[in-house]
């Protein structure tokens, strides 16, 4: 079972570092890390996806707030949150094998970005499960290269995730102070 | 008004109250020395940089300040860091602070650079590397803020040599600029509730009081409610003061080599009340045999702490003192007489099975120096210690009847922490008797620190207690590898000779009835003095909970059947 959390942290050199430390020294297993910054130059937005047997979530959350650097955690792992992970796949495709792809992609919503003689790049936008199931099917044509962007979430609406510590700094959601 | 990065350090240090500072000079931190001889804080040569780290760590467990070490960029940082891990793994308040190369020679291999703060992120705090003059008072307060407030903790600074000696405009900020840390304090009311409900319906309870009760200063809150509710004390090593040994509620030390009937108690329990404590190893045993018929209650600053070693019914999340303050009028009062007297009869078979009680042998023991030490200081002198078998007879045998005067390493068992904690105690406390229990493995980590009390002139008193081995690990051979003694067999150097070439008064003991004339001798002598004691070479520390076996299966002293003739 995968569990995904939003953590707000100060953006501040070295704060990756430290939680890529903690969860080492903790040992959690990271699925995915993504950092970027928000609406806020001082705060920048990680999503973490973890490989989590039963409370691993609430211990990564837990442990999270012992860094210094970390303003707000939240469990967003089967809540109401959009979810999208973004995949550049390169696909072997002759002129020939093109349309095949071009259909593929456009059934999955998915767009082609480069079209060279041997191989095309396509772009896809979506939910992990999405995604696994486009990579499937290009899979028998061979994929040459792939990189993706690992997941960012949001919630939906004024919905929050979960907090299990919600005293973790001092009883007032971080988000009142932002 | 403009100040280089260096006088604005110790401008700050200078308003965050610090007196004195530990350290050793080299290349990258010689701007801040320089500085220094224009502030009114005390340095104090090290003559190691562990040692330095040691003594912040001693000064602030025997204050309640925050220490402070000083040391230069690459071996002079690393040379903190199994210092910083011991303040780390019991939560104590230190700064240190280091020299770094320039900043435009950074990730360069420069002479003496190393990514101090890459090395010392995992063990402490938090860290800053400072890169210009004009981020120095904010990294200041900062750090000293971070490191006392909620689970106290070790924090670095880092000083590039060229933020020491650039110009910024210095002012002092009121307040840390930190976006999302800020500590806990009351535990909401529902949780409160919950655990109130729990302590109405025990009838076997017992008190788990850890270091937190120290560090939070709740030694009155803690007695009140023991008092109030009758529950009896258990304390754990670093949680020694925290509860006065002599009061009836008193169970003393629990643990590995806690005493056996409140090991019994906590097995026997029907509810722990854990203060200020994390359910070390070294005080659970076997976990999943672990107090099996107790509910749990958990006061904690650190919610990475609750649920970590052991599943708590009712954990508060706040701070220690202000959650007790907060439940006491919700609690009446309650008796428990019929379990304390259980634990009384247990507890007048432990006494049947100690050294103490034993006939006079000839020899000398180191519970019996402990003891005469305890009786000679009034139960009122700071005790450092080592780590080893020294130490648990030091936490056994003194009987600690106030806080803040046990300064031990807990969590990192850092041997050699002894000489140099005790001289940063006495820098805490220059009124109050400062004693040093150590063993002559431990001793010799550190004894380059002897210069230091005697150029500092520190009314330290060292007692070695000396059996010629590393008598923990002995003593784990002894019961659990056949008496196959790998490494422990110890030589010593002459330690009264040793002592003496410091120009430090020294005397060695060999028999019981010099104990305490000795004790007299170091306690009439201004400075530092040092006492051999020649102890008995293969004694083991009793009880003794065997690394991950059920707390209440411990191994006992046998029984002597003639009783000693009880001594004045």
């Amino acid at each position: 079972m995968q569990s995904t959390l939003i953590a707000l942290v100060e953006n501040k050199p070295g704060v990756l570092n430290r939680v890529a430390s903690l969860f080492r020294r903790r040992n959690f297993n990271i699925e995915s890390l993504n950092v970027g910054r928000t609406e806020r130059a001082d705060i920048s937005r990680m999503t973490i996806v973890i490989d989590s047997e039963s409370g691993a979530a609430r211990k990564a959350e837990v442990n999270l707030y012992r860094l210094v650097n970390v303003i707000d955690v939240q469990d967003v792992t089967n809540q109401p949150a959009v979810t999208r992970d973004l995949a550049l796949i390169k696909v072997k495709a002759t002129p020939e094998q093109r349309a095949e792809v071009a259909n593929l992609a456009e059934i999955f919503r998915a767009k082609i970005v480069d079209v060279a003689s041997e191989s095309v790049i396509v772009e896809i936008t979506g939910t992990e499960d999405k995604i696994e199931s486009l990579l499937e099917l290009l899979r028998p044509m061979g994929i040459q290269e792939m990189v993706r962007t690992g997941q960012v979430a949001m919630m939906r609406g004024t919905a929050c995730g979960v907090r299990y510590a919600p005293g973790a700094n001092g009883h007032h959601p971080a988000k009142d102070r932002l | 008004m403009k100040k280089t990065g260096a006088e604005i350090l110790w401008e700050c240090l200078v308003r965050e109250g610090v007196e004195v500072v530990f350290g050793l000079p080299g290349g990258a931190i010689m701007p801040v020395y320089d500085a220094m001889l224009n502030y009114p804080i005390h340095h104090v040569l090290v003559r190691h940089e562990q040692g330095a780290a040691h003594m912040a760590d001693g000064y602030a467990r025997a204050s309640g300040k925050v220490g402070v070490a000083l040391a230069t960029s690459g071996p002079g940082a690393t040379n903190l860091v199994t210092g910083i891990v011991t303040a780390n793994m019991d939560s104590v308040p230190i700064v240190c602070i280091t020299g770094q190369v320039h900043s435009h020679l950074i990730g360069g291999d420069a002479f003496q650079e190393t990514d101090v703060t890459g090395i010392t992120l995992p063990v402490t705090k938090h860290n800053f590397l400072v890169t210009r003059a004009d981020q120095v008072a904010q990294v200041v307060r900062e750090a000293f803020y971070i490191a006392r407030s909620g689970r106290p903790g070790p924090v670095l600074i880092d000083i590039c040599k060229d933020a020491q000696t650039e110009q910024a405009s210095f002012e002092y900020p009121q307040e840390p600029a930190l976006l999302g840390y800020q500590p806990p304090l009351h535990a909401p009311p529902a949780d409160l509730k919950k655990a109130v409900a729990l302590i109405e319906e025990a009838q076997r309870p017992v008190i788990l009081a850890g270091h937190g009760v120290l560090m939070s200063d709740s030694m009155q809150a803690l007695q009140m409610f023991a008092v109030k509710t009758q529950t009896p004390v258990a304390m754990t090593l670093l949680g020694l003061g925290a509860f006065p040994a002599s009061h009836p509620l008193s169970l003393g030390m629990m643990g590995m080599h806690g005493e056996a009937y409140a090991n019994l108690a906590i097995q026997n329990a029907d509810l722990l009340l854990a203060f200020g404590m994390r359910f070390d190893d070294r005080v659970t045993g076997n976990l999943r045999t672990y107090a099996p018929r107790a509910r749990k209650i958990h006061i904690e600053i650190d919610p990475s702490e609750v649920h970590k070693n052991v599943k708590v019914d009712a954990p508060l999340v706040g701070d220690l003192k202000t959650v007790l303050t907060d439940m006491m009028p919700m609690l009446d009062e309650y008796d428990h007489d019929e379990w304390l007297s259980q634990i009384k009869r247990w507890e007048a078979e432990s006494e049947e099975r100690d050294i103490l009680s034993w006939p006079d042998d000839g020899k000398l023991y180191t519970a019996h120096v402990v003891r005469d030490l305890w009786r000679a200081t009034g139960g009122d002198a700071i005790i450092a210690t080592g780590v080893g078998q020294h130490q648990m007879w030091a936490a056994q045998y003194y009987k600690f009847d106030q806080p803040y005067r046990l300064i031990t390493s807990g969590g990192a068992g850092t041997m050699g922490f002894g000489l140099p904690s005790a001289i940063g105690a006495w820098f805490a406390n220059r009124e109050r008797e400062v004693w040093i229990v150590d063993g002559d493995g431990s001793f010799q980590m550190t004894q380059a620190e002897l210069s230091t009390a005697v150029q500092e002139k520190a009314n330290i008193k060292i007692a070695i207690m000396n059996n010629h081995f590393l008598g923990m690990v002995r003593q784990w051979q002894e019961f659990f590898f056949e008496s196959r003694y790998a490494g422990t067999p110890l030589a010593g150097p002459d330690f009264v000779r040793l002592a003496e070439a410091h120009g430090i008064p020294a005397r060695r003991v060999t028999q019981p009835e010099d104990v305490l004339q000795a004790i007299q001798f170091a306690h009439d002598t201004l400075g530092p003095v040092l006492i051999d004691f020649q102890v008995e070479k293969e004694e083991a520390v009793y009880p003794m909970v065997p690394s991950g076996a059920d707390l209440d299966a411990m191994i006992r002293r046998p029984i002597r059947r003639t009783r000693a003739v009880t001594q004045a």
